[in-house]
């Protein structure tokens, strides 16, 4: 087994949190065009969906080139996945509702896009909740079954992507074409085991 | 003594370039650059010639709102003109694809007057009045824009509409070759409008060629577009180039693409729910905090009168 390197971990998370620190730039300077509030909601959506799915290649990865020493990284992914979303809800939450929290109860109840959304943001909860190892060794084999909430969630972000888009759906196609060979590669894994097992 | 017999290949003494001049050479070179850098940026940039129509000194117009105009920075960098891209950084990036000359309108379908017409034809400098208009997006964003234009109402009558003229059509340049936005299907090329007769007479609905005093920038829908200020954003088609009065409602390019969304009408109306965007409040473009959307954009008197008995949720 590759021996870990000490630096690596702080330095993908600071690279992880790259994108925030030039959003948050960005809006300092008033970079982000005449929007920004706008494109601040848009931009960290997206971060919460690439994270997502990076945070989904990383078994697929192992079992692939047995790359065993990424493992260590995929908590940390996850989280920064959660992290975006959370700015993410909460830039929906001030900016676009000002807290006004009928208003936002209505705004779930009647666009789709928000209720897979908030759905989405929902299920990562619980899953930044038990990240720990402390937790995921008292779970156990119930820990693995929960986490498997990944899959739901970032299928309801795609759902999100794909029903606040107007009429350019390439980006959001992108997304769901990698997310559905990420889900292949998991469903090709199942069969060969229970084969092999019987 | 040196006696040289020239051959045929040497150079005459009258082809060789003097010393001066040859010491001259990158200064040379520098004014050629100079020249065709000039050139190239005169066919690039909005050229004069249209910018003739502008009058220096435009009428005012009564329908203009006293509110403050929105940074002309963001209303020429920050739209919808998915003829040019999808985002809203595109159309100005892109905004020297749209080739705006020589350009013509075609005016077709029930009028005594159909034909070719050039946009000065159509408008005539001195008519050109300043309005300055509140304008809503669909998308829950709004501007104040201070457009240059004549009332679309005084252009259409002189091209004599029969009484069969129920509906006015409206076409935006179809040129997938140029515009990199119509080389995928994400609307149904080439973007249609379409407006009651009677709307298309109101005289807020400007015919516009201009804003913030100037000749309209190309990815603000140049040369000549429509500005209907009591309807969502999308309704005001740019860069025409077929005005056809017909009989039947006309297709709209968005409505096409999304029926349960985007209906014929689209009045600006906080009342009708959007399965996208909540129509209730809008953020003014440079604001930080949301306004409350105002029936018909805040042009209720004006117009209120055109959808009397409609149902509006239903006509939305």
């Amino acid at each position: 087994m590759i021996r870990p390197v000490p630096w690596v971990a702080p330095a993908l998370f600071l690279l992880c949190l790259a994108p925030a620190v030039e959003l948050a730039h960005g809006l300092y300077t008033n970079a982000l065009g005449p929007n920004p509030l706008e494109t601040l909601t848009r931009d960290t959506g997206k971060w919460t969906l690439r994270f997502l799915l990076l945070t989904l290649t990383i078994s697929p990865l192992i079992r692939l080139f047995q790359w065993q020493f990424l493992l260590r990284y995929r908590r940390l992914l996850g989280l920064i996945a959660f992290q975006y979303g959370t700015i993410h809800l909460t830039t929906y939450l001030w900016f676009d509702q000002f807290f006004d929290w009928a208003e936002i109860w209505l705004d779930i109840l009647e666009r789709p896009f928000i209720t897979a959304g908030m759905s989405a943001f929902v299920m990562l909860v619980p899953l930044a909740l038990t990240s720990s190892r402390w937790a995921q060794r008292v779970m156990g084999q119930a820990w693995k079954r929960l986490h498997r909430l990944i899959y739901v969630s970032a299928f309801a972000g795609l759902l999100h992507y794909f029903w606040l888009t107007r009429a350019d759906f390439l980006e959001p196609a992108i997304y769901a074409i990698l997310f559905a060979l990420l889900m292949l590669a998991r469903i090709r894994r199942t069969t060969t085991v229970s084969a092999g097992e019987s | 003594m040196l006696i040289r017999t020239p051959r045929a290949s040497d150079e005459k003494e009258f082809a060789v370039t003097p010393r001066k001049l040859y010491q001259q050479r990158r200064q040379f070179m520098k004014q050629c650059a100079a020249g065709a850098a000039w050139a190239t940026a005169g066919w690039l940039l909005p050229s004069e010639s249209s910018a003739s129509l502008i009058p220096s000194n435009p009428k005012r117009s009564p329908y203009s709102t006293t509110e403050e105009w929105t940074d002309k920075q963001a209303a020429t960098h920050y739209n919808n003109f998915y003829e040019l891209g999808y985002g809203k950084t595109d159309p100005s990036r892109r905004a020297h694809m749209l080739i705006t000359e020589p350009w013509t309108v075609t005016v077709e379908g029930h009028c005594e007057k159909p034909g070719t017409y050039s946009v000065e034809d159509l408008i005539r400098s001195e008519e050109i009045e300043e309005r300055i208009y509140r304008l809503r997006c669909v998308e829950a964003w709004s501007m104040v824009i201070p457009w240059l234009g004549v009332s679309l109402g005084s252009v259409l009558k002189r091209l004599q509409p029969t009484s069969q003229a129920r509906y006015v059509a409206f076409q935006t340049i179809m040129d997938p070759e140029n515009l990199p936005g119509q080389r995928r299907d994400v609307l149904d090329w080439p973007y249609v409008e379409g407006l009651r007769i009677d709307e298309a007479m109101h005289p807020l609905t400007l015919l516009t060629v201009g804003m913030y005093g100037k000749v309209l920038p190309n990815q603000n829908g140049a040369p000549i577009r429509i500005v209907v200020p009591w309807k969502y954003g999308f309704k005001s088609i740019k860069s025409i180039v077929r005005i056809r009065f017909v009989e039947e409602q006309p297709p709209t390019a968005w409505n096409r693409a999304t029926p349960h969304e985007y209906g014929f009408y689209s009045n600006v109306n906080p009342t009708v729910r959007h399965p996208r965007w909540s129509q209730r409040r809008e953020r003014r473009i440079g604001e930080f905090g949301k306004r409350p959307t105002l029936m018909f954009n805040g042009y209720e008197e004006e117009v209120a009168s055109l959808y009397a008995g409609m149902d509006l949720s239903k006509y939305f």
